[in-house]
């Protein structure tokens, strides 16, 4: 793994490194040199499946960050490569050209996050969502239980106990606890 | 199908002859269905009794409780006894079990399939999703409350109520459709602009079915 981290350092500038497990390990990188040390991972240092790509919606920071999970079967090793786009107009290039299973990938971001990947093969056409209308779903500015109460007919009465309390009060009505 | 195909046009067939189609009322059904009513009360009872030992249900599973309904044609449970079996086509059954959680998507297809179940049919929904949307409540794409959507006979509680539970909700449809009360088919059609309203909310884009009422 330490040739892999001299190698990101060397050619695509990868300056923070964390080692999550002997086996797994994290860095940032610029957007421009991506796609191109994805091939060098997959081509030269043997991290042919791509095992996921996801995105994190920084939303404070104004920032999308985009994932892409590397594995390496001889040596039982993974790699996540880690780059930031801005929330606004957020746009990458596309990596279908290498993983052809990227594309499915890159639909859901597009559809879940609003993520453009230009030339990725049916990144506009829907997804999973049939005549979605709203912003994307999985935007943290999307507020999931506000458009569920006025969307789907909530049927009043609920309530919400804290376990612990709410346990507590069940097993122990006089107060007492043995 | 796209809007386009939905104007009307003059086409030529295959014999030459040119003639002018409107879709919206040569392709869809424009005749809104009216409640059934029983020919003879008497006789009625005698039916509903036929119907109550009839109970067919449409094999067709939605959410986590569609593995509950598995065993209950296992000897063990052995729902045949209580003349109960699946079909595999909603034109040959009655009971439409909504056994879970309904997405956007499942329900534009579960409401396609009891459309397509003849009278009289009967609904049971399985589980809290189907009652106020369960662990699902705050979904951004599941449903609440399955009766603003369907007309529900019987609910069966718990998350996921199990085979012995189905059997006792079962075992209430029957007595439900031997007093009579198993009227969920004119319920629906009676308020049809309520349920219809309540589904186009939330399905936005309506291609399947072959109406457009």
């Amino acid at each position: 793994m330490d040739y892999v981290i001299h190698e990101l350092k060397t050619h695509f500038s990868g300056r923070t490194f964390e080692k999550k497990r002997e086996d797994l390990l994290f860095t940032t990188l610029e957007t421009g040199v991506l796609v191109h040390a994805l091939k060098h991972l997959r081509d030269v240092l043997g991290f042919r499946h791509l095992v996921l790509i996801t995105a994190v919606d920084w939303i404070e920071e104004d920032q999308f960050q985009l994932t892409y999970l590397l594995r390496n079967h001889t040596q039982k090793t993974d790699v996540g490569l880690r780059v930031f786009i801005p929330r606004q107009n957020p746009v990458m290039e596309s990596v279908h050209t290498l993983w052809e299973t990227a594309a499915t990938y890159q639909r859901e971001l597009h559809e879940m996050f609003g993520i453009d990947f230009p030339g990725s093969p049916r990144v506009n056409k829907p997804f999973i969502l049939e005549g979605w209308q709203d912003i994307p779903p999985y935007r943290r500015d999307f507020d999931t239980k506000k458009y569920s109460e006025e969307t789907y007919f909530p049927r009043p009465g609920r309530k919400t106990h804290d376990p612990e309390t709410y346990m507590k009060q069940k097993l122990y009505p006089d107060g007492t606890e043995s | 199908m796209s809007n386009d195909d939905l104007k009307k046009r003059r086409v030529k067939g295959p014999d030459g002859i040119e003639f002018e189609v409107n879709p919206m009322e040569d392709y869809f059904c424009t005749e809104r269905p009216h409640p059934e009513s029983p020919a003879n009360r008497i006789l009625e009872k005698f039916f509903n009794w036929a119907r109550s030992e009839s109970v067919w249900i449409l094999g067709y599973g939605t959410g986590c409780g569609a593995i509950e309904m598995r065993p209950l044609m296992t000897p063990r449970f052995d729902a045949y006894r209580f003349g109960i079996q699946w079909r595999p086509t909603p034109r040959q059954s009655n009971l439409l079990m909504v056994s879970g959680y309904l997405s956007v998507k499942t329900l534009k297809r579960v409401i396609r399939s009891y459309e397509q179940m003849q009278n009289p049919k009967f609904v049971m929904a399985l589980g809290s999703c189907t009652i106020n949307g369960g662990m699902y409540w705050d979904s951004y794409n599941t449903i609440n409350r399955l009766d603003h959507y369907l007309p529900v006979d019987v609910y069966v509680a718990g998350c996921m109520p199990r085979p012995e539970s189905i059997l006792a909700g079962l075992e209430e449809l029957k007595k439900r459709i031997r007093a009579g009360k198993g009227e969920g088919a004119n319920t629906y059609i009676e308020n049809l602009d309520w349920y219809k309203a309540n589904q186009k909310k939330i399905i936005k884009d309506w291609d399947m079915p072959d109406y457009n009422w």
